[in-house]
């Protein structure tokens, strides 16, 4: 018995999707494991509905289809994935190119029942899998937690800084602890735009470019001085490596 | 729907009533006397000199040409191609000659002779005509009619595959309702298929957006909630087809579609004098802004209304209070 959740913001969609699961039932023997109707709502309910297949509309309000994906990675048992849509040409092809299931709208009962069947078996798609399809930045970093996944607003982030195993993610409020490496989160945050990027300024730390409110001198001599980040809304001063220096540097000034 | 088989290009005589055209006769027939003015002058002094003289005589009699084919344009209309030309020729020169005769009984200084006035008159309406003629061309039949069919409204393809998908699911559970959505959707394909050079009538426009609205209602449920307010839209008046429908197509797209909540869209159509006003309004939401397609939808609408109604329709658009609102104003034309 698969356990099926389904996803799709349209009432009349996620009808149909019970309907044809209930048509294919003694093909592909399945269960409803729980419905949602946006990409929050999907988060919240699919961790304890034990999902073993996720079947996800990509465009949904809140958060859409392939952002959920890609939080859905850092639980424990994630489900597999078989993406449904209308219609959107960038998406199929990155979804070809990656080696995505997707389904077209409308869906037909014996590709319906394929997809599940390859689905159960293939097991979960992979985080670059799915970076490489979305190809831009997520708007939240997510924590896993056993049934749970605690979402961060990235812009809601001030720094992220690299310790042993993990990288501390520090909000005005709290500091969350995810499993990613910096240099994955360098790759997808910094170099966008001004206002929203990040900036790296020592070998373990990136720093929002909008919390940077000032540089302090710390010491050194006149040629060699230290300098450290003074941010907006946590006590925390962030030294900026001698090496990243002229480049942060330049990266403020152009600030408008 | 009957379609009001009143071309978009009624003929070739130009539209006397349309600003754009007066505009354009104004500045053609002072450009053509600044012209003449300059020609026979030997300096710049006596150019302007002779520019101003020919002003005096000009225009007056330009604005009484313009006000007298103002009050006959919809009898010229109904004159055969070929003989409204004649017809606007021969009242040019009569109307010419009488204001002629009639500046030359009053004026204290030497008028030009009559036969030449007459002359002038005569040719410079024909060069106009020809001129309209050409520029009417240059936007009409093969030409604007290619680009015509280019801007055609096309329906979003999302719409389309979803909206199909809703069907589908009703089918079993309530198969009355499946019907009218099918025969909702066939009339927005019939609209969407029909010739685009044909004036609509705003009822029929009208009658389109709830069709259309019915639509989106099943698929998004309680999200939606349009706001009617129709009760000042003049029946009769025509517009070019498909030109509201994107409007409220863009609006549930951008303002309803990416929002988590539900989302309050305005439709409201009233006649301002002889103007008809069309409004479509919906919440302005970040997530919206990054779906693409908004801005080509406008620009087609703002070419389709100018291939129609020259610089006499406007479209404009803003965001306040995180609302988005278009704005629409066409002249009112009755069926």
């Amino acid at each position: 018995m698969i356990r099926v959740f389904i996803a799709d913001d349209e009432e009349p969609a996620r009808e149909r999707l019970k309907e044809l699961l209930s048509d294919i039932g003694e093909e592909v023997p399945n269960m409803v494991a729980g419905e949602a109707k946006n990409g929050i709502d999907a988060l919240e309910r699919l961790p304890a509905s034990g999902a073993q297949v996720l079947l996800l509309d990509i465009r949904m309000p809140g958060m859409d289809g392939l952002e959920l994906a890609r939080h859905l990675t850092g639980l424990e048992q994630a489900p597999a994935v078989v993406f449904i849509t209308a219609h959107d040409k960038h998406a199929l092809e990155a979804f070809e190119l990656n080696a995505l299931d997707y389904l077209l709208k409308p869906v037909r009962a014996s590709r319906l029942a394929t997809a599940l069947k390859k689905a159960a078996s293939a097991g979960a798609p992979r985080r670059e899998q799915l970076a490489r399809a979305a190809g831009g930045p997520r708007e939240y970093l997510s924590v896993a937690e056993r049934h749970r996944i605690v979402l961060v607003p990235v812009r809601d982030i001030v720094f992220l800084r690299a310790e042993q195993k993990y990288v501390t993610v520090r909000t005005k409020e709290r500091e969350h602890l995810i499993e990613e490496s910096l240099v994955a989160l360098e790759k997808e945050f910094c170099g966008t735009d001004a206002t929203n990027g990040f900036v790296r300024i020592h070998r373990n730390c990136l720093v929002a470019r909008a919390a940077i409110r000032g540089f302090e001198r710390t010491g050194g001599s006149e040629e060699e001085a230290h300098w450290q980040v003074v941010l907006d809304g946590v006590p925390e001063r962030l030294p900026v490596s001698r090496r990243q220096w002229p480049a942060v540097r330049e990266l403020i000034a152009e600030r408008p | 729907m009957a379609s009001i088989r009143q071309s978009a290009y009624p003929d070739l005589l130009p539209d006397f009533r349309n600003m754009a055209v007066m505009a354009r006769v104004l500045v053609a027939v002072n450009a053509l006397a600044l012209f003449g003015a300059f020609y026979t002058a030997s300096n710049i002094a006596q150019g302007v000199e002779r520019f101003v003289q020919a002003a005096a005589f000009v225009e007056p009699l330009l604005s009484v040409q313009l006000l007298a084919f103002f009050l006959l344009s919809p009898l010229l209309a109904r004159l055969s191609y070929r003989s409204s030309w004649t017809t606007v020729v021969a009242l040019a020169v009569a109307i010419s000659g009488a204001y002629h005769v009639m500046v030359a009984s009053i004026a204290t200084v030497p008028v030009p002779a009559l036969g030449r006035t007459l002359v002038l008159v005569a040719l410079g309406t024909l060069f106009l005509l020809g001129y309209f003629r050409l520029h009417t061309k240059a936007f009409s039949p093969a030409l604007a009619e290619a680009r015509l069919q280019a801007l055609q409204a096309r329906i979003r393809p999302h719409f389309l595959f979803n909206s199909l998908n809703a069907v589908l699911s009703l089918i079993r559970r309530d198969p009355k309702r499946a019907e009218r959505a099918l025969e909702d959707l066939s009339d927005l394909f019939r609209t969407l298929m029909a010739d685009v050079r044909q004036f609509v009538r705003l009822e029929e426009e009208i009658e389109l957006l709830e069709r259309y609205a019915d639509i989106e209602q099943l698929r998004l449920g309680e999200r939606l909630r349009i706001s009617w307010e129709l009760d000042a839209a003049p029946a009769d008046a025509l517009l070019p087809p498909m030109v509201l429908q994107p409007l409220l197509e863009n609006a549930v797209y951008h303002g309803v579609e990416p929002g988590t909540g539900p989302g309050e869209v305005l439709v409201r159509i009233e006649r301002r004098g002889e103007r008809v006003r069309a409004t479509i309004e919906n919440p302005h939401l970040e997530a919206g802004n990054q779906r693409a397609g908004n801005r080509m939808a406008l620009e087609n609408i703002r070419e389709r209304l100018a291939l129609f109604f020259d610089a006499e329709a406007s479209i404009a658009t803003q965001t306040a209070n995180g609302r988005y609102r278009v704005d629409i104003e066409i002249p009112y034309r009755r069926a």
